[in-house]
């Protein structure tokens, strides 16, 4: 008889600092249990950035800055089967939210005119705008204003006990049951 | 005891025993019952009324536990499933109406918005993100007052007010442009024990203490492990302990 086919998991980072993927990583050893129990097929752990088919579990870290975030994130809608938001950045835009009070010129002005790093370097006073460069957006918005997300996994990284629950209820087919102090904003 | 009158309060079924007058969310707490609360503290003589997270239902009406004052007879129900969403609705509103960045905050962990959110189980809010324009106003000596984090609770507007009647803070502007306005020369004429007691009122990381900030590692601060209310719990069965 044919070993049922494990849950196929994609990852991806959008506006985020990967923090949230080094979370995972910090399972510690129950990493390898995890991998025996999903197939990672889209993820920038296993270096792989296009699909291959359906899968049945996403999740996405960062919020949504720039026209290839979003387009990424419609495309694990579409792919996803479940789609989790993991931590502050996906929930509710997290630190680069920070920017949404100031204009986007204003942003983009101050980043590569202005700043210590560009001031004498950047003399044509060039802001890079490019066909291959993604465009950034007016603010940043969090994945549940622009796809819908079935699943919040808050926390700044969320901690490794969370995501181990969340992943492992999801392969289940449980409801997760997660302890209080592993359930931070911060 | 004495002859002082008690009345009776059922809440959640329970006969808790009340004076006349005593609202109701101390009614509780007294009785192992823990109503949710942001605004309200059992110090402030005056109920504010600001935050509405303690509504419960009397009668057929909501009603803010913190204003509603003991009577005999009163049945009053504070937990069933859509009076716990419906709290939740008004703490999911409060985060999004302001700029609550909890993993840069230097309340996180004391905060008592991100405990009540983490107690009532708020892993995204129902509401889209205003990201609302908010200075931070860094005027005063030894306060920093972040107007992304205020709730608009009220209790420094309440509690201090000058020598000469005049309010160290005020509101100002209606509705949603409400803000809170401070007072800087008055702020700095506060002395230390009075400028902690104004920061360590405020239930969120509005009004900070400068050169304080992130003092105690993630797990040693007021809600890590426990959440907001687990106190109030824990004197369940003391009766008026």
């Amino acid at each position: 008889m044919a070993e049922p086919r494990k849950p196929r998991v994609a990852t991806v980072s959008l506006a985020g600092c990967f923090g949230c993927h080094m979370s995972l990583l910090d399972l510690d050893e129950r990493i390898v249990d995890l991998l025996d129990r999903i197939e990672l097929v889209r993820s920038p752990l296993v270096d792989a950035k296009a699909f291959d088919g359906e899968v049945d579990i996403g999740l996405v870290e960062g919020g949504v800055c720039n026209d290839d975030n979003v387009a990424v994130l419609r495309e694990f809608r579409r792919r996803c089967r479940v789609l989790v938001a993991v931590g502050q950045c996906a929930i509710m835009g997290g630190l680069p939210a920070l920017r949404n009070d100031v204009p986007l010129a204003e942003c983009l002005e101050e980043a590569y005119l202005h700043t210590p790093t560009t001031l004498g370097v950047n003399v044509r006073r060039v802001i890079p705008h490019h066909p291959d460069i993604p465009r950034v957006l007016d603010r940043v918005y969090p994945c549940q204003e622009v796809v819908r997300i079935d699943q919040f996994l808050p926390g700044c990284p969320p901690r490794p006990a969370l995501l181990w629950e969340a992943i492992a209820a999801l392969v289940d087919g449980r409801a997760p049951s997660c302890a209080y102090r592993d359930f931070k904003y911060d | 005891m004495g002859a002082e009158r008690r009345v009776v309060v059922r809440i959640d079924g329970v006969d808790c025993d009340a004076a006349p007058g005593e609202p109701i969310v101390a009614v509780a707490a007294r009785h192992g019952i823990f109503v949710p609360t942001l605004c309200w503290s059992r110090d402030d003589a005056d109920c504010l009324g600001t935050c509405r997270v303690c509504t419960i239902r009397w009668k057929r009406h909501h009603v803010a536990a913190c204003a509603l004052r003991a009577e005999d007879g009163m049945d009053l129900t504070v937990s069933t499933p859509e009076l716990d969403d419906l709290r939740r609705g008004v703490v999911e509103l409060l985060f999004v109406e302001g700029n609550h960045f909890c993993p840069s905050c230097e309340r996180s962990g004391d905060c008592k918005l991100q405990a009540l959110a983490y107690r009532l189980g708020i892993a995204a809010p129902r509401f889209h993100y205003r990201f609302t324009h908010r200075p931070v106003d860094a005027r005063a000596q030894r306060l920093l007052f972040d107007q992304n984090r205020c709730v608009a609770c009220k209790r420094c507007v309440q509690r201090f007010a000058g020598g000469d009647g005049h309010r160290v803070f005020s509101f100002e502007g209606r509705g949603d442009a409400l803000r809170l306005a401070m007072d800087v020369a008055r702020v700095d004429a506060l002395d230390d024990a009075a400028l902690r007691r104004l920061c360590d009122g405020c239930p969120v990381g509005a009004l900070l203490r400068k050169g304080r900030g992130f003092d105690r590692p993630i797990g040693a601060r007021a809600y890590d492990v426990l959440p907001i209310g687990a106190d109030v719990e824990g004197a369940r069965g003391g009766g008026d302990g």
